[in-house]
């Protein structure tokens, strides 16, 4: 007979009670850091979507033949017609005072909103057209809801007035809320409504180009030298340790060396992608030579001695086996690189890439911004507008965040499925 | 210690003379006097720690690669002096193959693994050539049946067994003269090492091997000439049949009977 084992857990033992303990401290952990990321980006999103939309308004417009000169259409003035279509529409706006309320419904920009479509459509000469134009952004602000019309008239943007008129345009179904495709495909403007982000997209790109240019192959090479070539002495010891400090530098500094080498000493373009991508390269290089030595370094040594074993030199085994399973590591951490690339703000000011700027740049030495600088300026403008507008932006960054990290994995899977 | 060092084989391929190795300050060889005997199994056994894979890696220079170690007296591969300033390690570690303890084989398809070697070396002018070198060498690795259908196959998703046959199939593409094998069955279990050891028996027809091993059985059923090393000296070399019916030396048949190691 044998003895008798205990192997029954005593339910409720110490050792049980700190196991559920620590259990249920790391899901209240996780729990908490979804519940902040689900207010943050909701809040967001609550934010920001009103931004997609923008009100438009329908004018009856003459375009009379003889005010028209359908060659030199450049030089008609819309301006004017547009304006004495408003007086047409509301006469009993007389005064001065009055006059200037009732222009300004329709978008500062809506004149050359005008001039395109009668560009785009010469048959409208000759004709009175039904046009449609944005509403300035004090009434598209009022349409989202964001004007209290119970407020005192003294505290609101808009008159008593105004409101008159917008309500009754809006009985004509003479007001419409469209997608507001503009936001995606104009650059930036002091009109709120007429602002995008689209300049801001390119230009983060372009910096992020330039910058992957740059600080991939130069980050993988030191990597791989530092890691399979360089002798292990004293010297390659300290520039180690100088490597992992400067990740650590904060990016305003690099903002400095840029502004006091690439654009004083070197003397290239301020405020351009070029510049801005290599001030950005500056910034991710240290990230990603850690990350790829640190993923050169688990490449397993039975690889390197295989290769070697049948005659491969240390140039063949380094970049026909090391690299090629190190790849997979060093684009992760590439990709983490550009990720914080992409937000960065400050180094982007030093040099420059602050300025407001209206094109959408065309190449990287062309005069840009960039998301995250986008959103600090909108977030710096007074007008009512410009609040939506910034957490839209904020969502089209997350946006080209996730893009991101997604070609990251679909390019990670294609390297790994080589084994 | 004369006495031990002087067996030399009328076909000596690969010959060490006085040959120290140092791993920084420590001595891990002592004054190593060995000749090798061509198309021959030479078994290399001793306690752990000895120096049998140090002398290994001597002769396809694969200490180089460590940066604290060091080599003197001089190694000859056929009459040749494989340090000497014109010897190309490159070329010299194609002649001398190598199978490891561990398997490791690229990750990269059965086919790619046996191809390297062929292709970095240069060593056919067409597809077909390369080809051919691979079916024969997976062939003489006895390893073809396994695999001609799934060439394409990852080489790391074969058996333990399959994927050492690989290693000894890679090692022999390159059409070396010399195959070293330090432990080849240590992570293999007995059928896969039957299977290994019938094919060093085949293979030591065409090449040279230097095998180390941990297993007097393996040492008896494989090699012809046996060497026996302790705390870094030789101390024992000659037929494998004399070696453990009648070794010389007390250490030599105190380790065989199992009373040191
Ligand atoms: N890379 C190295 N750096 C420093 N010392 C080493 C290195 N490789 C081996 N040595 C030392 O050299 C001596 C011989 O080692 P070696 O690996 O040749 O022994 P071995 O006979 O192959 O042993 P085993 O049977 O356990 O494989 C040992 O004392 C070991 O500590
Ligand atoms: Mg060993």
């Amino acid at each position: 007979m044998t003895d008798h084992i205990d192997i029954i857990s005593v339910d409720g033992s110490a050792r049980h009670r700190a196991q559920k303990r620590f259990k249920s401290y790391g899901l209240l952990a996780i729990g908490l850091s979804l519940t902040f990321l689900f207010i943050m980006v909701g809040s967001i999103v609550l934010r920001g979507s009103s931004a997609f939309k923008q009100s438009f308004v329908q004018i009856k417009i003459e375009l009379s033949a003889d005010a028209i000169d359908a060659d030199n259409i450049k030089r008609v003035r819309f301006g004017k017609l547009l304006k004495q279509s408003l007086r047409n529409k509301f006469p009993e706006a007389t005064s001065r005072k009055d006059k200037k309320q009732l222009y300004k419904l329709v978008s500062p920009t809506a004149e050359y909103s005008v001039r395109k479509q009668v560009e785009a459509n010469p048959t409208l000469i000759g004709t009175s057209a039904k046009l449609w134009v944005r509403t300035s952004s004090d009434v598209d602000m009022y349409l989202k809801g964001y004007v209290d019309a119970n407020l005192d008239e003294s505290k609101r943007r808009l008159s008593d007035l105004q409101l008159e008129w917008i309500s009754l345009l809006q009985r004509e179904n003479k007001i419409e809320s469209r997608f507001n495709t503009k936001f995606f495909t104009g650059g930036d403007s002091r009109e709120p409504e007429q602002a995008g982000v689209l300049g801001a997209v390119i230009g983060s790109a372009l910096s992020l180009l330039v910058c992957f240019m740059l600080s991939f192959p130069l980050g993988v090479l030191a990597a791989v030298y530092l890691e399979e070539f360089a002798p292990k002495n004293r010297l390659s010891r300290i520039i180690e340790v100088n490597i992992n400090n400067l990740a650590a530098v904060p990016s305003i500094v690099f903002g400095l060396l840029g502004l006091a080498i690439f654009l004083n000493f070197f003397g290239l373009p301020r405020s351009t992608p070029m510049v801005g991508g290599m001030v950005l390269a500056l910034m991710t290089l240290p990230t990603i030579i850690i990350a790829s030595r640190t993923s050169v370094r688990a490449v397993p040594s039975s690889i390197r001695e295989a290769a070697m074993g049948i005659g491969a030199n240390k140039v063949q085994t380094t970049f026909h086996h090391v690299v090629p399973l190190a790849m997979p590591g060093m684009l992760t951490g590439s990709i983490i690189g550009m990720a914080q690339a992409l937000g960065e703000t400050a180094p982007l000011l030093m040099i420059g890439m602050v300025a407001f700027i209206v094109d959408v740049p065309q190449g990287i030495t062309d005069a840009a911004t960039a998301l995250p600088v986008q959103i600090f300026l909108w977030a710096d403008s007074p007008e009512r507008g410009f609040l939506e507008k910034t957490s839209a932006a904020i969502m089209v960054l997350l946006a080209f965040l996730i893009v991101m990290n997604l070609v990251a994995i679909i390019l990670r899977r294609r390297f790994e499925q080589r084994w | 210690m004369i006495e031990n060092n002087d067996f030399a084989p009328e076909n000596t391929i690969i010959s060490s003379k006085n040959v120290d190795v140092f791993y920084g300050d420590k001595q891990a060889l002592f004054d190593i006097n060995l000749n090798v005997a061509e198309n021959s199994v030479t078994a290399l056994i001793g306690p752990s720690g000895c120096g049998k894979s140090t002398l290994l890696r001597c002769f396809n220079r694969m200490n180089d690669v460590i940066p604290i170690c060091r080599v003197d007296g001089s190694i000859t591969l056929g009459g040749q002096d494989i340090h000497a300033p014109n010897v190309d390690v490159v070329s010299l570690r194609q002649k001398v193959g190598m199978v490891f303890q561990k398997p490791n084989p690229f990750p990269k398809s059965i086919y790619d693994n046996i191809a390297y070697g062929p292709r970095i070396h240069g060593m056919t002018a067409s597809k077909a050539e390369l080809d051919e070198i691979v079916e024969e060498s997976l062939k003489r690795a006895g390893l073809w049946n396994e695999v001609m259908d799934r060439l394409d196959k990852p080489g790391t998703g074969l058996s333990g067994g399959q994927q050492q046959r690989l290693c000894i199939a890679r090692a022999i593409a390159v059409k070396p003269k010399v195959i070293l094998m330090d432990e080849p069955c240590s992570a293999l279990d007995p059928i896969a090492t039957a299977t290994v050891e019938e094919l060093i028996d085949e293979l030591r027809e065409r090449f040279t091997i230097i095998i180390v091993t941990h297993s007097m059985q393996q040492a008896a059923r494989v090699s012809m000439h046996t060497a026996f090393f302790h705390l870094g000296n030789l101390v024992e070399h000659g037929a494998t049949s004399d070696i453990f019916t009648a070794p010389k030396d007390e250490r030599t048949q105190n380790y065989i009977t199992g009373r040191i190691g």
